[in-house]
């Protein structure tokens, strides 16, 4: 205990002029101890990732560049070594991982050999010797199988899989410390789970210390031996994890704290009538298919069915959660319903009108009742055009003159939460949250009946996810909405939803009251979801604590 | 948009190339009041050197090499440019409907782009010249049809990962026309690399004019660069500057077009620069 492995001291790290502010990473100390994880939290924005890739220098320089302080690592300054020995501690004394794994790994090698690649620049070792150890760390992070692993592209390998490749390279050499950079963000909650409790067990087995960049607090509840909350490049608060979760100093991080959407399912204020109302939509049997081209030469098509028959209704003015993971096909259900994709059988009744198979065209006459908001808020605007004509681009379709879907442009960005005055400037001005808002102005512009939310907050901090969902439930319950809310993680769902739909491989495996699935999920896969809910056991307390 | 300026015009080899052309660009314009006898008159005896009477002497004729070498950068110029605008324009139109249509449609214009990339395309622009006669319109003609597959490529590229984008998707849900998204979503996010292709390709235009001239298949009532070499190889040793001056007109004016090209790149796409 107690020994440093890591020692930055009044770290700064410097800004290019038009950036929004000078520093990214402004007068930081902190030391990493041995075997500890050390979780560093904050929003985007906040300097963590400059501050992690400053230890290892890989920061965008002349740009982005330290201006002062120290990085000790072994009695030595990592600032100021000498390119060649800089190369001797990347990888074999302190490794990173990354948040996505697809892009981490190089497409055209084996990960067998990118992770041999790293052992022979390090290491003497022969051939043989250094494919016993890769076999020996690919079996360490749970591969299947690392013998045929070993030989496989990253393409071939899951989410999951090729994250714990990344891991497994980053343990290849037994590095004296692993920096972490959100290693799970991009990740399922049920794959999260697992990795986390992987990078868990492994530091507790090679006394590894670990800097692990999250902005979840869930996430930190689980791992984190000690946690330091950043903000604006600059320490906010340090300490032991469970202080500062259970009894956090600072304003910012009781915020930050507060933000991590709940466990608890909403209240759900009247139930019975919504049942003998007639459905609003109503998705019966539908089916899609992808059937993709064989590579080369490849006569015989791959068909990959995406949705296998799925059935669900949504009573006027409520919401449903479509809960699974990535690749069970609730976002295929969602663009057959809002008519990007055509679903290969079955009907989706929205109003009494069947919209199922509708070309283009056709469709265009349902649109105003239904309506989309994205996943990402950085490809989901046009960056060429105006706030303004974004939102009001429905409404000017749909014969509303340009003049009156305008005013009423800066109407809408009042109701969600934006001045009036961004109507004149254009996305690339606003962060992740405010475009958010900005996509869910455009979907309420026409006045649609339902809205279909395609895992609108999974592309942002957990502290700026909780003002969207509030949102989204006040508008919902405004203009009395219904919603079809697709996300993959059930904490968000319990949030904003009174039902809640269990996807996995194309089918509905469980459907029921949100509070009942909570209660008592009786599909062994919704308890697997429900089990891998980060920071559950600490909620669980808090929520005790407080009752 | 300020930035993009600063990034563009900050760069010195961006600024030199952009003053060499105003130079080419305000002499072509004002080149009837420069050079107001003909280029073909005779003014002198042949073969008079540079820096005598005239800047440039005279060619094997006797006619003043600078009268030619300004009416020639019209001619390049204008002949390049129209050329260029014809090929951008049917090659946006190729690439974008077989972008945003995709399938059949893709398959049949990028196979018929890919049949005219096939040939040769000087040789394919000899062709074409010698059938429709030499003249500025067969020029135009000759290099528009060889110089329009590559920006159709590049349109169809840009349009196929742009309508992948959600604000497209959002447009079609929005109700928008195929037409409206594609001119108004779509098209309006593929302008960069138009541009920069665009702009390389107004090099490639008087590489190919100069040297069609140079062949005798230039319009025969213009003087232009390429003819003007070409009039003056056979005289190589006797008499360099006739071969020399417009060789180097043509060297700067196409290196500086690629320059500023370049520097266009990397002025609307910072991020291969910066990070």
């Amino acid at each position: 205990m107690s020994e440093a492995v890591l020692t930055i001291d009044n770290l700064s790290v410097a800004l290019p002029s038009w950036a929004d502010r000078p520093f990214a990473v402004n007068g930081i100390s902190l030391e990493v101890l041995r075997k500890e994880i050390l979780c560093i939290v904050g929003e985007s924005g906040s300097g963590k990732s400059v501050m992690a890739k400053s230890i290892l220098r890989l920061l965008p320089e002349p740009h982005v560049r330290v201006v002062s302080g120290r990085i000790a690592y072994e009695g030595k300054n990592l600032l100021a070594l000498p390119p060649d020995d800089i190369r001797a501690v990347r990888g074999g004394r302190i490794a990173m991982i990354f948040q996505e794994p697809m892009v981490a790994l190089n497409p055209l090698m084996t990960v067998g050999r990118q992770t041999d690649e790293i052992i022979e620049v390090h290491t003497r070792m022969r051939l043989a010797e250094r494919r016993k150890r890769i076999v020996e760390v690919f079996g360490d992070v749970r591969l299947p199988e690392p013998e045929r692993i070993l030989g496989s592209y990253p393409h071939e390998l899951s989410g999951g899989q090729r994250q714990r490749v990344m891991i497994a390279m980053a343990l290849a050499l037994e590095p004296a410390l692993i920096i972490a950079d959100e290693p799970t963000t991009a990740l399922d909650v049920t794959t999260q789970a697992q990795i986390l409790r992987l990078l868990k067990e492994l530091q507790g087995r090679h006394g590894t210390a670990i800097l692990f960049i999250t902005h979840d607090f869930g996430v930190v509840a689980e791992i984190a031996d000690r946690v330091a909350v950043m903000r604006e490049g600059k320490l906010v608060e340090q300490g032991q994890a469970k202080d500062i979760l259970q009894r956090p100093q600072h304003g910012y991080t009781r915020a930050l704290v507060a933000a991590v959407p709940s466990l608890t399912p909403r209240h759900v204020a009247q139930s019975a009538p919504a049942q003998s109302e007639r459905a609003l939509l109503s998705v019966s049997g539908v089916e899609k298919t992808y059937a993709s081209r064989g590579g080369g030469f490849a006569l015989g098509r791959r068909r990959v069915p995406a949705v296998a028959g799925v059935s669900l209704e949504i009573a006027k003015g409520r919401s449903l959660a479509l809960v699974g993971e990535s690749g069970s096909g609730k976002s295929t259900l969602a663009r057959c319903i809002v008519g990007l994709e055509r679903a290969d059988r079955g009907a989706i009744v929205l109003e009494g009108n069947d919209m199922a198979g509708l070309s283009r065209a056709k469709m265009r006459p349902y649109r105003k009742a239904l309506q989309m908001i994205f996943q990402d808020p950085f490809a989901s605007l046009n960056p060429r055009w105006r706030v303004a004509d974004i939102i009001a681009q429905g409404p000017i379709v749909n014969g509303t003159p340009r003049r009156a879907a305008l005013d009423q442009a800066a109407d809408l960005l009042r109701l969600v939460g934006l001045d009036p005055k961004a109507a004149d400037r254009y996305p690339h001005e606003f962060s992740g949250g405010q475009r958010q808002r900005i996509g869910i102005a455009r979907a309420l512009a026409v006045k649609p009946k339902l809205i279909i939310a395609d895992e609108p907050v999974s592309a942002l901090d957990v502290s700026v996810q909780k003002q969207v969902l509030d949102l989204l439930d006040e508008l919902r319950t405004a203009f009395d909405l219904s919603m079809l809310f697709i996300t993959h993680d059930l904490r968000v769902a319990a949030h904003v939803c009174e039902e809640i739909a269990v996807m996995k491989d194309g089918v509905i495996v469980e459907q029921g009251a949100t509070a009942d699935i909570f209660a008592q999920p009786r599909h062994e896969y919704t308890k697997t979801l429900l089990a891998s809910v980060p920071g559950r056991d600490w909620q669980l307390q808090t929520s005790a604590a407080r009752n | 948009m300020q930035r993009f300026w600063r990034r563009f015009i900050g760069n010195p080899r961006v600024a030199l190339s952009l003053v060499w052309l105003a130079f080419i660009v305000a002499v072509a314009a004002a080149a009837p009041l420069l050079a107001p006898t003909s280029p073909f008159a005779i003014v002198s005896r042949p073969f008079s050197p540079p820096f005598g009477d005239f800047l440039f002497g005279t060619d094997s004729l006797g006619r003043n090499l600078l009268a030619g070498l300004i009416h020639g950068a019209r001619t390049s110029l204008l002949i390049a440019i129209i050329a260029t605008l014809a090929a951008v324009a049917f090659g946006t139109l190729v690439g974008s409907i077989a972008g945003f249509y995709g399938g059949i449609v893709d398959d049949v214009l990028m196979r018929m782009s890919e049949f005219f990339q096939t040939i040769p395309s000087f040789i394919f622009a000899i062709v074409l010249v010698a059938i429709l006669a030499p003249s500025a319109e067969s020029l135009v003609i000759a290099i528009a049809t060889v110089s329009w597959p590559p920006i159709a490529r590049v349109v169809r590229g840009e349009v196929l990962t742009i309508k992948a984008r959600e604000f497209v998707q959002a447009a079609i849900v929005a109700g928008q026309r195929d037409m409206a998204i594609l001119l108004g979503q779509v098209l309006p996010n593929a302008l960069s690399p138009l541009i920069v292709t665009g702009s390389l390709l107004v090099a490639n235009a008087i590489l190919i004019e100069s040297a069609l001239s140079f062949l005798g298949l230039g319009a025969p009532d213009l003087m232009s660069w390429g003819f003007q070499i070409g009039a003056g190889r056979a005289f190589l040793r006797d008499a360099w500057w006739l071969v020399t001056v417009p060789g180097v007109a043509i060297l700067l004016t196409v290196l500086a077009i690629n320059l500023v090209g370049e520097g266009l790149n990397d002025a609307l796409n910072p991020r291969l620069r910066d990070l």
